[in-house]
């Protein structure tokens, strides 16, 4: 029935028309589609700082920078990724443009809100931006004091740009739940939601509740900075180690902030291409606020050997390993949603198998280094780095690109390439192993994290590491013009091109401005597929 | 739903009610400035910090309507003091105790300390410098 | 389409009706007040931790703040709650005239309570009572009575700053109530309004205490 509303429905990408009714618009879908392009954007400019730093790292000894400008390199890779691109990359842009599409919703509950937290978005990047200008940061993404309060670079205006960046993050998370809360449609009950649902829900609570933690760490940095309060700056009678309580405080539970929208992500692609209902609903739904809950208890093994008392540490190292079981069972109910499926192996689903494997091996070293004992060797090393990219790029970037995938026809109304796109994602997959796993073995030999040089021993695996940056590299760029191509000559995509059973395949594709003709009734839930034969409208 | 919402919009408290507990305000506010003229040593922020918690609870209780709204405004203010009590508690479990188990003892770091020895707008001021160290 | 509610000028397009357009700001509101709570915690944390380690050097430092003006400052701010509660209730019964007085009351209160800060605060900067590097006062003993002073400038500062974001509020929720944009059966930009500078009262109460009673 709903072939034909396709052809006379107009789509909110082309009514109403010109540059100034996209900058204020109130539709969440081009919200998330203004949010997706400030995201691309510095996802391409960390990207680029990490090729310049893996360049950099090919031969020891100076080659391409200073030894300044690589502290800087690193500094803004890390900042630009966390802040501006891995943070708000799938609640702000996916999220936006699903979630009321998921709950047959005519917007988010707050509208003008939303866009606001677009524009200080836009803000916090340009302050980003204009401490690039003025003297890039060099203290790391973690602005550790004492050096944040010692160095000359920009540090205030970076602070500054996180410091905003967080009311936009408080902004979507504080709409998210509202409208979870009261905008659903009639019928869909807590346990007829689809799980990216619930898994948006569970990284609003960690949004709203973390994030103050980190406006007034930087605050108070930054109070540190010009009036030298003496609260983080030892030379002021201050605590070091307390600075790290405060952004860890944060910066965990941001972890978590990243990782767990992709996880909702992975639970819609595992089940809609394997055709099978999804295994343990109420355990992947329940799974996502334990790792809410449990990411507020350990931000302490970041600090194992900062000097924090070994009592703390003992109960942070043991805290730690609980993450493990709710992450476990999320593992082992998508695997079983898989078993005896019929698994159509389409661009997202690779996309969500990667992030199957890459994920798996992140969070197991994260247990190694979870460990009080393992962690003292492996503290701030290239198993660190490793690590983090196993989980942050294995994990939240690939079911970013899975979820971009997924809804890309539903965004814009057209089908992309399918051979380039599975030529992407095996050099994406290929380029990501061959950079990070080589780093595993860096940190284990001893290689730390953020040096300049190194010795010529770790010469071999670093150039390994940065070949596999170039192969990486490649499979973005095609990618991106793949992309691109297809949003000028791909084929139109019917309303529902994977046979999916929720509300936002129901209505076409690019959607109305209002989303649905009349609002949609719940009949079914999300992943009945063993009740409903869905036709796939390509 | 219709009715209970009816009844959620309508709850209009007496005016008694409102100017009783500002009332119940003012008097633990005296009670506690007078009661931290004595001296029970540790005891005094334990009944400082109590009588505080009970007018947070009158203000947020009648003022602020939890008593009578939606139970999950009360859930989210529980949650907020919840979170809030586990960033204090936590982070004591280490200010509290450190230097406990081995017997090296970390001393105050003073402005003599290394790491303020050189003056940083000496060596990272200028870039060029710096790099020339390294070549 | 045309739904029974969508007469009502101010229900929004996307909400069904007039009861879920204002739950739904009530949850915003509290969870933006959830945030609000978070973010003193750091402060609060800061100070428990130098607290905790310097008990003697902060009881010395709170004689240094004046028990009356605090305690002045805290009666003034808990009537000016009772306002804003009544001002609330007056909307209810659709009394606008006395609407209007009970926020132009809360907003006077509001005023009174930065009179009073000032003094305080010019007093320490008189006496070089100051945060971190610009403290030049030597009455106190104790080891950094510096970092107190900073975490009292740091509270007492964001919380005046809230005082300040509250009084923003309340004018414009006044403002519009002299439009006559609310009635006893749209009124949640007060109520909000209200819960706003409850909360900002709510920091006020601890902070008394811990800073000007038992330091």
């Amino acid at each position: 029935m709903n072939n034909n509303e396709t052809a006379n429905s107009i789509s909110f990408l082309s009514e109403p028309k010109g540059l100034k009714s996209w900058l204020f618009t109130l539709d969440h879908k081009r919200i998330g589609i203004l949010y997706l392009g400030g995201i691309m954007f510095s996802f391409i400019l960390g990207g680029v700082f990490a090729m310049l730093i893996r360049l950099e790292l090919l031969r020891p000894g100076p080659d391409l920078v200073s030894a300044d400008t690589y502290n800087q390199l690193f500094t803004l890779h890390g900042a630009v990724m966390i802040f501006l691109f891995i943070i708000p990359g799938v609640p702000a842009a996916l999220g936006n443009f699903v979630l009321p599409l998921m709950l047959g919703a005519k917007d988010v509950a707050f509208p003008r809100l939303n866009l606001a937290s677009w524009y200080i978005y836009v803000v916090g990047a340009a302050f980003a931006l204009y401490s690039l200008h003025s003297g890039a940061v060099d203290t790391g993404w973690t602005f550790y004091t004492p050096y944040s309060v010692q160095t000359q670079t920009s540090v205030v205006s970076m602070t500054l740009a996180a410091f905003i960046l967080g009311f936009s993050s408080i902004f979507t998370g504080l709409n998210f739940i509202v409208t979870i809360h009261k905008l659903r449609a009639p019928g869909q009950t807590w346990f007829k939601l689809p799980l990216f649902v619930w898994a948006l829900y569970a990284t609003a609570i960690i949004q709203v509740l973390a994030t103050p933690v980190l406006g007034i760490t930087l605050l108070l940095l930054i109070l540190e900075r010009l009036f030298g309060i003496g609260i983080f700056d030892p030379a002021m009678g201050g605590d070091p180690v307390l600075y790290q309580h405060f952004f860890w405080f944060y910066s965990h539970p941001a972890v978590y902030i990243m990782i767990l929208p992709g996880m909702g992500i992975i639970s819609e692609l595992i089940s809609v291409f394997s055709h099978k209902k999804i295994f343990g609903y109420k355990a992947i739904a329940f799974s996502s606020f334990g790792i809410a809950l449990v990411s507020f208890l350990v931000w302490g093994h970041h600090m194992f050997v900062s000097g924090q008392s070994e009592i703390a540490a003992m109960i942070f190292s043991f805290l730690t390993f609980l993450v493990g079981i709710p992450s476990g069972i999320k593992v082992f109910n998508w695997l079983s949603t898989m078993y005896k499926g019929s698994i159509s192996l389409e661009t997202p689903m690779l996309y969500a198998l990667s992030f199957l494997v890459l994920f798996t091996i992140g969070g197991l070293t994260g247990i190694f280094l979870g460990a009080l004992s393992v962690d003292v060797h492996l503290h701030d090393t290239y198993f660190v780095v490793a690590h983090f990219h196993y989980v942050m790029m294995g994990g939240t970037v690939m079911a970013f690109l899975g979820g971009l995938h997924y809804w890309w026809p539903k965004m814009f109304g057209k089908l992309y390439s399918s051979l380039w796109s599975k030529i992407s994602v095996a050099l994406i997959f290929i380029g990501f192993n061959v950079t990070f796993f080589s780093q595993f073995i860096l940190g284990t030999k001893g290689m730390p994290r953020r040096y300049y040089n190194y010795l010529d021993q770790f010469q071999p695996l670093h150039a390994f590491s940065t070949v596999g940056s170039w192969i990486l590299g490649l499979g973005f760029l095609i990618m991106f013009v793949y992309l691109i191509h297809s949003l000028f000559r791909g084929r139109r995509s019917g309303p529902n091109p994977w046979g999916a059973l929720t509300f936002e395949w129901t209505t076409p594709s690019p959607p109305p401005t209002y989303n649905f003709k009349e609002t949609p009734r719940l009949t079914h839930g999300p992943y009945d597929f063993d009740k409903i034969a869905v036709e796939e409208t390509k | 739903m219709t009715a209970e919402s009816a009844e959620h919009t309508k709850h209009i408290l007496p005016l008694r009610l409102y100017l009783a507990v500002g009332g119940a305000l003012i008097v633990l506010t005296a009670v506690t400035v007078a009661v931290s003229f004595l001296h029970f040593g540790g005891w005094n922020v334990v009944v400082a910090l109590s009588i505080a918690a009970i007018k947070a609870t009158l203000v947020a209780m009648f003022f602020m309507h939890l008593k009578y709204d939606n139970k999950l405004y009360l859930f989210i203010f529980i949650v907020a003091v919840l979170f809030l009590a586990v960033f204090i508690v936590f982070t004591m479990f280490d200010t509290m105790t450190r230097d406990q188990i081995y017997d090296v003892k970390a001393g105050p770091i003073t402005p003599d300390a290394t790491i303020y020895q050189s003056n940083p707008a000496d060596t990272s001021g200028t870039v060029a410098d710096s790099t020339s160290v390294h070549r | 389409m045309t739904d029974a509610h969508s007469h009502q000028p101010y229900v929004a397009h996307h909400f069904t009706d007039a009861f879920q357009q204002r739950e739904a700001a009530k949850l915003g509101v509290w969870i933006f007040l959830l945030t609000e709570i978070l973010l003193f915690g750091g402060l609060f944390v800061a100070y428990s931790v130098f607290r905790a380690w310097n008990p003697d050097m902060f009881h010395n430092a709170h004689k240094f703040l004046d028990v009356r003006m605090g305690t002045l400052n805290t009666v003034v701010l808990i009537t000016s709650s009772v306002t804003v509660a009544l001002a609330i209730r007056a909307i209810q019964l659709g009394r606008k005239k006395q609407t209007i007085g009970l926020l132009v009351a809360t907003l006077v209160l509001a005023g009174v309570f930065l009179v009073v800060k000032y003094f305080e605060y010019s007093h320490k900067f008189h006496l070089g009572q100051l945060p971190g590097k610009y403290y030049t006062f030597t009455g106190v003993e104790g080891s950094n009575p510096h970092v107190f002073f900073s975490i009292y400038f740091a509270m007492t500062g964001l919380h005046g700053i809230h005082v300040l974001a509250g009084m923003a509020v309340i004018s414009w929720a006044l403002i519009n109530t002299m439009k006559g944009k609310y009635s006893s059966e749209y009124f949640t930009p007060i109520e909000m309004a209200g819960l706003y500078w409850h909360l900002v009262d709510m920091i006020w109460i601890f902070l008394f205490p811990l800073f000007y009673l038992v330091g």
